[in-house]
């Protein structure tokens, strides 16, 4: 019986020739990436806890001011001063103002063929250039810190064999979502959801970056695409080379296959508390917001944000909405302002922000008051997630939450 | 003897500790507001012992390990659920905060009930009923039974 993708990165990180769904083994990590939503913990427990405290090898890490970037309070402030001064100490690879920590890891750090750890869940966006990505909590990142290594059940794959392209005005979020509203919020939980098939081909980085991040949202352990020209553009782009391109062997065996011709995608809308709360767009026609964000580690790269100016060029934002404009890095960010983009939203009336997590993560600047509806390019729209915990965000693509921040209800782009 | 805090499908870890909180310095300064969006009287009626009892997928969402980590410094005992989000479920193994697979418990029981858990046999007592659990992997019962991720690397060290 041949290899999946993900059996394959567990089977070279371990050394081993062959894995298998279900099999644990002991692997090697390639990179381990840490933000501020949890970094501080980790340096407690790094001091506090361990009997031996030790980095088996400071290249490995990467750590990411983007949560509460800038910080937000005297609190925050010394959360992100613990962890610059460890980071500082200890010669560990620091980023703070630079962007949202998984568009930094997959501009700068990520290779094909890795087997990655991130303190954080959509660490799975990482699949996107054929890396293992997941996501764990903080104690998992130390003992991995200070070893180096960590155990890891090799999780079963679905397979999603892609055919065709998305239509005009139809983006991969529609496409994810979609997926997620299928299969549900467990649908993949403990398993490799799996991206093929000549449709792939046709995606941008940026769409497969999309597609990925938000497998999580349906359990997934992790996401991977086969590395194409594409993807191998994007690394030269970047300046690094794979560690290795793997593809899943013809007979490798998946706990299921979905055929799913892009063509046939059409606009969707996750309603508010589940991001499997899929419908089309048109059945939340005319709900009225309070606020539109476009931005996150989904959606803010400079693709979604050339389809924003594309759809509010010439059009102002709704008197009674607040858009903002959340450039996912300070590379999106410098090259948006070299396009015009951001002179197209700011004349729009948009508030433009510096790169980080924004209110897709409900605590920073942004954050919605009780009874307001956001719609959201960010990853979650659970109760509170941005702000108060009674408050509503639906999740819908650049393109349909620029339409209806024009507009002052959700619509799609092609009524506007 | 402890009592049930009875929770619904699809409890994600921002209901369980909000975003806001989770920066604070410490869990203790956390773990007041646990569960504030979904019972904000949770963690003022926890009292250690206690246990939380849930339907599917309890904790998908975000890898916060404050997630377990306010539930176990209020004292809650262990989470019973039908299944489990996955990286919920290993934090909470690896901070030593039993995570308990029973198919049959929440459908047999209501909120503020009281039940027993014997860990070793791997059984619940409720209402008069006895219930089994799911075994957990061995690999994360060893971890378990030494009180954690940390302090089984400490003993290999």
């Amino acid at each position: 019986m041949g290899m999946t993708m993900a059996e394959k990165i567990i089977a070279c990180a371990a050394g081993v020739d062959t894995v298998h769904a279900g099999d644990i083994q002991t692997v090697t990590l390639d990179r381990l990436m840490s933000n501020d939503g949890t970094t501080h913990l980790t340096i407690d427990m790094y001091n506090n806890d361990l009997k031996h405290p030790r980095i088996q090898d400071v290249e490995k890490l990467v750590w990411i001011v983007d949560h509460n970037m800038p910080c937000d309070s005297p609190k925050t402030a010394g959360t992100h001063k613990k962890m610059r001064d460890f980071a500082r100490e200890h010669g560990i690879t620091f980023y703070e103002g630079e962007g949202v920590c998984h568009q930094i890891m997959l501009e700068k750090h990520v290779r094909p063929g890795e087997l990655i750890f991130g303190a954080d869940s959509h660490t799975c966006a990482y699949g996107a250039l054929g890396a293992f990505g997941t996501g764990v909590g903080c104690t998992d990142y130390l003992y991995a810190m200070v070893t180096g290594s960590s155990w890891l059940l090799a999780p079963e794959t679905i397979r999603f064999n892609l055919t065709g392209e998305l239509p005009q005005g139809v983006y991969a979020r529609d496409l994810i979502l979609t997926i997620i509203g299928r299969i549900g919020a467990n649908g993949a939980n403990y398993m490799a959801m799996e991206f093929a098939g000549e449709g792939l081909h046709s995606l941008t980085m940026s769409d497969r970056i999309s597609i990925c991040n938000l497998c999580v949202e349906a359990g997934a352990k992790t996401a991977l695409m086969e590395v194409d020209d594409v993807a191998m553009d994007y690394l030269k782009t970047h300046g690094r080379e794979p560690k290795a391109c793997f593809t899943s062997d013809p007979d490798a065996r998946f706990a299921a296959v979905y055929d799913i011709d892009l063509s046939e995608i059409r606009p969707v809308v996750a309603k508010p508390h589940f991001v499997d709360n899929v419908v089309p767009a048109r059945e939340c026609l005319g709900v009225k917001i309070d606020e539109a964000f476009l931005g996150s580690c989904n959606n803010g790269r400079i693709e979604d944000l050339r389809v924003g100016a594309a759809v509010i060029k010439g059009k102002k934002v709704a008197p009674e909405v607040r858009f903002l404009v959340v450039p996912a890095s300070r590379e999106v960010y410098q090259q948006a302002m070299a396009e015009g983009l951001l002179d197209t939203f700011m004349e729009a009336g948009a508030i433009v922000m510096n790169p980080n997590c924004s209110v897709c993560w409900g605590s920073c600047q942004g954050v919605i008051g009780e009874g307001e509806t956001l719609i959201s390019t960010g990853t979650r729209n659970f109760k509170g997630r941005s702000g108060h915990r009674d408050s509503f965000v639906y999740l819908a693509s650049s393109a349909t939450v620029t339409a209806s921040a024009v507009r002052g209800e959700i619509t799609t782009a092609d009524t506007l | 003897m402890g009592k049930i805090f009875r929770f619904h499908s699809d409890v994600d870890t921002d209901q369980i500790i909000a975003s806001q909180y989770i920066l604070f310095p410490t869990i203790d300064e956390m773990k007041t507001y646990a569960f504030e969006s979904l019972d904000p009287t949770f963690a003022s009626r926890v009292q250690p012992g206690d246990f939380i009892v849930a339907c599917e997928n309890f904790g998908c969402g975000s890898s916060r390990e404050q997630a377990p980590g306010v539930l176990k410094a209020l004292g809650v005992k262990a989470v019973i659920a039908k299944s489990f989000a996955r990286i919920f479920y290993r934090n909470a193994i690896n901070i030593g905060l039993p995570v308990i697979v029973c198919k049959e418990l929440y459908d047999q029981v209501a909120d503020q009930d009281h039940m027993e858990l014997l860990m070793q046999e791997g059984l619940i007592r409720a209402n008069g009923q006895t219930f089994t659990c799911t075994k957990l992997p061995d690999q994360m019962q060893r971890i378990l039974d030494q009180g954690g991720l940390i302090a089984s690397l400490n003993k290999e060290d």
